[in-house]
């Protein structure tokens, strides 16, 4: 009989903050750029400069890890983690190994039905490395240290997991509680969250662990699904073949969708870390904490509870909105202008959620403006617009962020509510359809509806559907 | 008048008094160097043109009243250690030939501030480590007592210029004793200020938890206002620490009665010269005579210093230099073969051997296993050296020390042997790993006619303590020249 | 108690400390770095035990940056001593086979 198995997962999860600055020196962290133009001596390396600490960098990963229900390491310090590699100016990297700034936490998933708790084993500060691009012409590699020294927090989860289905719920709830923090975008394909697999396998029912690898290079969620699939099965198949699992770093290739070893002789992995001596310990009161704790915004748990109190939408609705901040941020500013809080709803779980799909696009991606989307509620409320052309505005707002009163006076949009206006187009039909009239007059209902369209037709979808049934049946019952 | 034998606060003086102006003080300074530098090599590079040009502003500005500070258009000599914007800075190394940096360290900043006129940049062993002057990429620095002699190190070429008045003062940099040993073979006043004084901001970082930049000089009138002018807290070194007071020439005072001063029995042991000893004990002697309280007492654990101090320095080293890559600056070798050959080639060939050699042994003692039995020792050595001290100052304002055990070693006698020469710095480096000031004043020569110098070591934040004693002691003495600074060779 | 380091350590020093060494070299840096622990291993006679390491002299803490950008595009001194760029960029040999 085949022998069953399971896997074992721990993830050290990369989230680059959202500080306006480096972690260590007053360069923008901003995204593009020529190569190198957020530069300054502290974040190249340059001889005889010094790293200072962005206080903003604290309070974010002290946020996180309350809200990851850690413990705030009341002294901590940072250490140099050791290690040549171009895209890392000083050759050491600023990190924290012995007191990182938490420990002990904790997240709530659920995956399938069943909900579980992943361990949090250690969170703690660190700087990003720069950008190495590959030229293939001439075999090199060009350095750009513009992401060099944005701040990252690592959070290291204890070998919780036991499928990728765990290992997505446990991200998307990570991703969750730091984007509502407004701690970072968390944003896969950009980077902005990165997620190393530590995997291993074992008999079922063993309770000592399987010799694990890591894998890198993982950037979207697919990726992380199919490397652990893979993994798994690589794992396996060295097992079921008497072979042993090696413990070292694989870089996970999702074209190839397969991974390969990244060890060299020259990378001996002795990170040599010690105290940094360029940078003094902080220390976190109990009175800043608290501090910090005040300052946190709603979160998602929270914002449920209130939605359920203070709007009327469907609970589902409510769910779907809430797990996304981007989302919610939209609802509650939309309803607060227009004050219709279904009604937004309606778009968001409706329209938005179809062309999210359409567009391939996540929910923090989206860029139009609640504002806009309040315009649109009031528009169709008022009438001013039927339901059909709203839907072709919206598209516009979705993707450009259009201002809908200018966009629908300009394109002539109205609706045609003016029986005068209307009276000669709906004779005019009258006229063109004696057959439909006569089943009509007839007794035969569905005939109006026809009319109807025909009317609609003729006024290229700006008439009001309503106006112009009252105005067929009145015209037709005389 | 002979402008160069005046100390710096002497010519700020008459600068202000226009009985001199910049450029004659400038020019002064340049002929030295045209005269004694061929023989002595203090300099990496000397910045003719641009000292010339400062000196026509820093006039003007004097002129116009807005300069009116002590060290306005006093020329001075930098390390070449501490970054100058535009300026070469290559710590005496292949590795950073052709170096030009983008900014100017905190320290020279202050200085400029004040109207100092920059020279250039001095000689010193290559990144600060070595004792003798000799491991310098450019050549080693002689000292201008003796040509046949080291003038110390790391920081030689700051004290040979100063002692052979190629400069009026200097900036020097003390890791393990690199201001006060040097200080101390050429005849001039050195200091060490608590850590965290000076800003370490653009001081190219050789061993980040013990450098400090302090100043040396003729007298200790000058130190004391050169100190004065560097110090400051800096938001851009973490490890700079607010001070009460900056005032340091208020220490100035002829007046040591009632001092507590504690000469270690510990320090005049195996080892020690004769001839230092004696001079040595001989200034604690005249300070006795000024009214001082002076005992000899036990420090204790006086033999773990240099062994905690080496592994420390090494290990900071080992990673403070792990920058020098040949990707963003300096040395890169013309011929390799992929990426981990050019930082191989590239750093051994860039790097001189008593660098690669603390490299190595700092690489070593942080590596996998090690960590706990040579780093950890060592910082938990590094906690009870200062206790030590901490003990010894609830007793004694000042303690009275050698700076080196022998003077001026012969040049070309020091390297072959390391570790014998890593001893010499047995009274030197527990200064900077309990983070004190510390200060050499000239006491005496040897037979040979070769400079002794007095260390008097002070509590953290006590400059005051160290200045008042090392001004007292210093007005019993006259200050000599040597015969180069006078007349050339 | 005299220290003996293999070849091997010295090769792998050389490793994480990027430094390549002759054989000579490695003759004299195994006996520099010998007698270095030797005369290290005497702080082994010291009763460490219950003394915190410490890494830093003094208590200073908490020394903090704003986060506020004020850095301009230095691209310009970023790039100037570089041994060797192309464009904005600095040029290594390939880093990924």
């Amino acid at each position: 009989m085949a022998k069953q198995y399971e896997t074992v997962i721990g993830l050290e999860v990369h989230v680059e903050l959202a500080t306006k600055t480096k972690i260590f020196c007053s360069c923008s962290t901003e995204f593009g750029g020529a190569p190198n133009t957020h530069t300054c001596p502290v974040c190249t390396g340059m001889p005889g400069s010094l790293p200072v600490l962005n206080k903003q960098v604290v309070e974010y990963a002290a946020a996180i890890a309350l809200a990851t229900n850690c413990e705030i390491t009341k002294v901590c310090k940072f250490d140099r983690k050791n290690y040549f590699y171009p895209d890392n100016p000083q050759n050491y990297q600023i990190s924290q190994l012995y007191l990182p700034i938490a420990r002990n936490g904790f997240v709530e998933i659920e995956a399938g039905d069943k909900k579980k708790k992943v361990r949090i084993h250690e969170m703690h500060m660190e700087e990003d490395a720069g950008k190495l691009i590959h030229d293939e012409w001439d075999d090199t590699s060009l350095v750009d240290y513009n992401r060099s020294g944005v701040p990252l927090v690592e959070i290291v989860s204890e070998p919780d997991m036991r499928s990728a289905d765990e290992v997505i719920a446990y991200l998307e709830k990570l991703r969750m509680i730091i984007q509502y923090l407004g701690a970072s975008d968390c944003k896969l394909q950009e980077g902005s969250m990165r997620a190393d697999v530590n995997l291993s396998v074992r008999e079922m029912g063993s309770d000592s662990f399987g010799t694990r690898t890591e894998m890198k290079n993982l950037n979207s969620f697919k990726a992380i699904a199919r490397a652990i699939d893979g993994e798994r099965q690589r794992q396996i198949d060295l097992l079921e073949e008497g072979k042993p699992v090696i413990q070292e770093t694989r870089r996970w290739d999702d074209n190839k969708e397969s991974s390969h070893a990244m060890r060299s002789k020259e990378d001996a992995q002795d990170y040599r870390y010690f105290p940094e001596p360029d940078l003094v310990p902080i220390v976190i009161s109990d009175e800043w904490i608290e501090e910090i704790r005040a300052r946190q915004p709603e979160l998602r748990t929270e914002k449920l509870e209130r939605y359920r109190r203070e709007f009327d939408i469907p609970e589902y609705d409510a769910q779907i909105i809430t797990a996304s901040k981007k989302m919610a941020d939209l609802f509650e500013a939309a309803s607060a202008i227009c004050r219709k809080p279904k009604k937004v709803s309606n778009w968001l779980m409706v329209e938005t959620l179809r062309l999210l799909k359409e567009r391939g696009m996540e929910p923090e991606d989206l860029h139009f403006s609640p504002e806009n989307l309040a315009k649109l509620v009031e528009l169709t409320e008022a009438g001013t617009i039927n339901s059909s052309v709203a839907k072709e505005v919206f598209e516009k707002i979705f993707d450009e962020d259009i201002d809908p009163d200018r966009y629908v006076e300009e394109k002539g949009l109205k609706t045609v509510n003016d029986e005068g206006a209307l009276l000669e187009t709906v004779q005019r039909v009258i006229a063109e359809n004696p057959q439909s009239v006569a089943d009509y007059r007839s007794g035969k209902e569905k005939a109006i509806g026809f009319l109807v369209g025909q009317t609609m037709k003729a006024t290229k979808g700006k008439a009001d559907p309503g106006m112009v049934n009252r105005m067929l049946r009145e015209m037709l019952a005389s | 008048m002979e402008i160069t034998r005046l100390t710096a606060v002497e010519l700020g003086k008459k600068i202000q008094a226009k009985e001199i102006s910049v450029r004659e003080a400038v020019e002064a300074s340049l002929d030295q160097i045209g005269r004694v530098e061929t023989d002595i090599n203090s300099y990496v590079t000397v910045d003719r043109e641009g000292a010339l040009k400062r000196a026509e502003q820093v006039q003007a500005q004097i002129d116009e009243g807005s300069l009116a500070g002590p060290l306005a258009g006093v020329p001075v000599a930098i390390k070449d250690n501490m970054c100058i914007k535009g300026m070469l800075t290559t710590c005496s190394s292949k590795m950073l030939y052709n170096f030009r940096p983008a900014f100017t360290a905190e320290a020279v900043v202050n200085l400029e501030k004040a109207g100092a006129v920059i020279l250039g940049k001095t000689n010193m062993d290559e990144f600060a480590m070595g004792s003798t002057t000799e491991t310098s990429y450019f050549g080693e620095t002689k000292n201008p007592w003796d040509l046949r002699h080291v003038p110390g190190g790391s920081s030689g070429g700051s004290c040979a210029a100063v002692a052979a008045e190629e400069c009026f003062f200097a900036l020097g940099s003390d890791t393990g004793g690199s201001i006060r040993q040097p200080s101390s073979f050429c005849g001039v006043v050195g200091m060490k200020p608590t850590y965290g004084t000076v800003s370490r901001y653009g001081l190219v970082a050789y061993g980040s938890s013990l450098d400090q930049i302090g100043p040396i000089a003729k007298d200790v009138t000058d130190c004391a206002a050169v100190l004065e002018t560097i110090a400051s807290h800096d938001r851009k070194d973490s490890t700079s620490v607010a001070r009460s007071s900056y005032r340091f020439t208020d220490a100035l005072k002829d007046d040591v009665k009632g001092m507590r001063i504690g000469i270690p029995k510990d320090y005049f042991g195996e080892g020690l010269d004769p001839e230092v000893r004696d001079c040595v004990l001989g200034a604690a002697k005249v300070l006795r005579e000024k009214g001082a309280d002076v005992e000899e007492f036990d420090l204790k654990l006086v033999q773990y210093a240099i062994p905690a101090y080496y592994v420390i320095a090494s290990a900071e080293a080992s990673s403070n230099l792990s920058r020098f890559d040949g990707v963003k600056y300096g040395y890169r070798t013309e011929h390799y073969e992929g990426l981990h050959n050019m930082y191989k080639k590239s750093r051994s060939e860039g790097f001189g051997a008593e660098v690669r050699r603390r490299i190595m042994l700092g690489s070593f003692v942080l590596s996998s296993g090690y960590y706990d039995a040579y780093y950890l020792k060592a910082l938990r050595t590094k906690a009870m050296i200062k206790q030590a001290f901490d003990q010894a100052f609830e007793r004694y304002d000042v303690i009275l020390a050698p700076a080196a055990p022998t003077t001026a070693p012969e040049l070309g006698k020091s390297l072959s042997d390391p570790l014998k020469m890593y001893l010499g710095d047995i009274y030197t480096v527990s200064v900077n790993l309990a983070g004190l000031p510390g200060i050499t004043v000239p006491a005496g020569k040897d037979a040979k006619g070769l400079p002794i110098g007095v260390q008097l070591i002070g509590d953290c934040f006590r400059e005051d303590q160290i200045i008042r004693a090392a001004y007292t002691f210093e007005r019993t003495r006259e200050y000599e020249r040597p015969q180069i600074a006078k007349e050339g060779k | 108690m005299a220290n003996q380091i293999s070849d091997e350590t010295i090769e792998y020093v050389g490793i994480l400390a990027k430094l390549e060494l002759s054989g000579e070299e490695k003759e004299s840096a195994r006996r520099d770095m010998e007698k270095m622990l030797d005369y290290i291993d005497t702080l082994n006679e010291l009763d460490t035990d219950g003394v915190e390491p410490m890494s830093h002299v003094f208590p200073v803490n908490n020394v903090f940056r704003e986060d506020v950008a004020s850095n301009a595009d230095n691209s310009e001194d970023t790039l100037a001593n570089a041994p060797l760029r192309k464009g904005q960029s600095f040029v290594v040999p390939k880093t990924i086979g």
